[in-house]
């Protein structure tokens, strides 16, 4: 018998258990192994003093499916738990956890500082359509550390960025800017759709609130339309004044404080009090259910996309008809050792390069590629191109697809978990047309 | 709302309503490390039916100043203290963990002013792990990953949060975290560690008084649970399976309709 003294060490759940358990317990579901469909609208109350406790917020459970559903409910603990957060509230899209998160956060007269590498419909937002609501913002490229300091003024309440920019790769310093957003008390939201919680889980890095696309490399299969925002349940709302409808009495709800009555799980607590109630973007518990099955097998996807995105760089890099490469793993990519910190399991999938031949050479591969799918997608299980400047950000003017850092010879790639040698295969026939444009395009 | 005890500013949750001096008060005390928060789900229904509800931060907890207290008899003269100062002159009590070790030394010391004692997960004795105290004392945060390990059951695990979109397991680490670890849990685990009092204190308590247990407990079993309750007349108990400590979390529905009856029957509320 050894009498060497064991070390105790907690026996949470690790990420490859949460991915398949977390948030649903079968014996409270009739012994369903797998998670029901909730399929209804609403729920009985036992008796008119169960009605009004839960209209109260006095005790969990659901009332109506626009403010919460069991099945949402399991993907909503299932996402907290992966992330490390405390609390989710899952939404209708991604866009639509980002309006939630902003509308949840700010009021008219209030001001963001924000990434310019975002998602072309994530800029539209921040750019056109927030000012209608009065909240302005101050955009600083992601990599511009210092700007994001400069930008802040008094009536700022948040910084907003994508770790790793959309489409360009610049990644942004995640610690350094949590730094800065918390000395001026005021919290980071990032936006970690392309790394998922397998590559990245923000919160360790300072960030307060993650969001995600779920309909992504979190779902994987390309079916379902779904977002979610996460809370990490460091932010100290009560810190300062800036902050009121967290901190101070809500009319809405007898006068709640939030932060006093909630904590750590404050913020979700107002988005669908809040948020669910007055904009209502829910998720559908069918959507919800499709999410859980991708995000079952995330960890096996996730590496497969990586490895093969590398395999990929490596091949593009070496290419004749590529002009440049950039993603993470490429060993010139100036902020590869700040990938290599925040992104130690894989660096994503998303390359952008550079097609020899400009912008006539871009749509030629495009439209003779035939195993990628040529989409307004990113995270499916398959590959998937698109040329951001005719399609993703078109909306954009010159000007201001060079400041989000576009160029009309960009390709889009989301590298899928395909055998690696068909997607190079696929890609010869691409470049093979886009070096003789005018005999091969089918346009 | 906050309040002055001792010199030092408390917090206390009334659960969304305002203090009424008019209705009886009940007074809800956490467990090591925690804060008032982890009685959302109980108080805010109390708060809502005829109570004032005061959940509160013990001092250096959460949202009250000044430092931990020591030992568990200091810890049950403060939530006498509470009750001076508040403006009552009696209160029912509902404890959770160490909590429970605080309520029951306070009932046995101020008999008249406790009217009912509701112990969750609590136990006469909650002896430390020493490993586990000397990494709270320590500031090491895996005193706070392995009691969250601990005080949830094999189906908390899995998460099933009665509130949608909330996971307990990282909440609960949020609050033990939410301050200096060797100044809250430390200091709370090796007060609980000291006291012994427990079951001499159960025996002097006449008022109703309530235990609720949980099957999957392993941090206060259901046998000590069980022991504590045989020392106190009367005393009610109420076991709870698939559930382990954090069972105002982990079965919090349960818990408040368990609650709700034995405090509205024993203290009733003032009459809308």
């Amino acid at each position: 018998m050894s009498d060497k003294k064991k070390e105790l060490k907690p026996n949470t759940y690790k990420f490859d258990t949460l991915s398949l358990h977390a948030g649903y317990q079968p014996h409270k579901n009739a012994g369903s192994r797998q998670v029901p469909i909730y399929q209804t609208t609403s729920y009985l109350f036992d008796d008119v003093d169960h009605a009004a406790a839960l209209f109260n917020l006095e005790r969990g459970g659901h009332i109506y499916s626009r403010i919460s559903n069991p099945t949402v409910g399991v993907l909503e603990e299932r996402v907290a738990s992966l992330e490390g957060g405390t609390a989710a509230l899952a939404t209708s899209s991604g866009m639509s956890a980002i309006f939630l998160t902003v509308m949840t956060l700010c009021e008219a007269g209030d001001h963001l500082v924000v990434s310019s590498q975002l998602y072309g419909g994530t800029v539209n937002l921040f750019r056109l359509t927030l000012p209608k609501f009065g909240i302005k913002c101050t955009f600083v490229k992601p990599r511009d550390t210092e700007g994001f300091k400069k930008a802040i003024q008094k009536n700022t309440k948040g910084i907003f960025g994508e770790l790793v920019g959309n489409p360009g790769n610049e990644i942004m310093n995640m610690p350094e800017i949590a730094k800065i957003a918390h000395d001026a008390g005021i919290p980071l939201m990032v936006d970690a759709t392309y790394q998922t919680p397998y590559l990245c889980k923000p919160f360790e890095h300072g960030a307060d609130i993650v969001i995600h696309s779920l309909t992504k490399w979190m779902a994987g299969h390309g079916s379902s339309m779904a977002g979610i925002l996460v809370e990490g349940g460091k932010f100290d709302w009560m810190q300062n004044d800036k902050f009121p409808t967290m901190t101070k009495p809500y009319e809405g709800y007898h006068g709640l404080s939030f932060a006093e009555e909630f904590g750590p799980t404050a913020f979700t607590m107002k988005a669908r009090a809040e948020g669910m109630r007055d904009f209502g973007p829910c998720l559908s518990p069918q959507n919800a259910w499709n999410v859980l099955q991708g995000i079952e097998t995330l960890s096996v996807r996730m590496k497969k996309h990586c490895s093969n995105a590398e395999e990929m760089v490596k091949y593009l890099s070496n290419h004749e008809s590529v002009a440049w490469v950039s993603h993470p793993s490429a060993p010139n990519h100036p902020d590869a050792e700040l990938a290599n910190k925040l992104l130690p399991n894989g660096k994503g999938s998303m390359i952008a390069f550079g097609i020899k031949g400009g912008k006539d050479a871009g749509v030629a591969f495009i439209n003779n590629v035939k195993l990628a799918s040529h989409l307004a997608n990113v995270g499916d299980t398959r590959t998937l191109v698109i040329h951001p400047a005719s399609g993703t950000h078109s909306q954009m003017d010159e000007a201001t697809l060079k400041f989000a850092g576009l160029s009309h010879d960009m390709i889009r790639l989301s590298v899928g978990i395909e055998d690696i040698d068909d997607i190079k295969n696929d890609f010869e026939i691409g470049f093979r047309a886009a070096r003789k444009p005018r005999l091969v395009s089918n346009q | 709302m906050k309040f002055k005890v001792n010199g030092h500013e408390v917090f206390a949750s009334t659960g969304g309503r305002p203090f009424d001096k008019k209705k009886p008060l009940i007074i809800f005390v956490h467990g090591s490390g925690l804060t008032h928060m982890t009685w959302v789900l109980q108080t805010r229904y109390f708060a809502f039916h005829g109570y004032n509800s005061l959940a509160v931060d013990l001092p250096g907890h959460g949202l009250s100043s000044g430092k931990s207290l020591k030992s568990i008899e200091e810890m049950a003269d403060w939530v006498s203290d509470v009750i001076d100062a508040v403006g009552h002159k009696e209160a029912s009590l509902v404890g959770h963990s160490q909590g429970c070790l605080v309520t029951v030394e306070c009932t046995s010391r101020y008999p008249n002013k406790i009217k009912t004692l509701s112990l969750m997960g609590g136990a006469g004795a909650i002896p430390m792990n020493p490993e586990l105290l000397s990494l709270a004392e320590n500031n090491d945060p895996k005193a706070v990953d392995l009691m969250m390990d601990w005080a949830h059951g094999p189906a908390g695990h899995f998460g099933g949060h009665p509130v949608p979109g909330l996971y307990h397991i990282n909440t609960g680490t949020m609050l033990a975290k939410s301050r200096t670890i060797e100044n809250t849990l430390g200091v709370d685990f090796r007060a609980c560690d000291n006291y012994k009092n427990g079951f001499e204190a159960a025996k002097k308590i006449k008022c109703p008084t309530l235990s609720i247990l949980a099957t999957d407990d392993k941090m206060c079993p259901v046998k000590e649970g069980k022991k504590l309750a045989s020392l106190i007349d009367g005393s009610q108990v109420d076991i709870i399976d698939n559930c382990g400590h954090m069972m105002l979390l982990e079965e919090a529905d349960r818990v408040l309709t368990v609650l709700k009856k034995f405090i509205t029957t024993n203290y009733p509320p003032l009459s809308a």
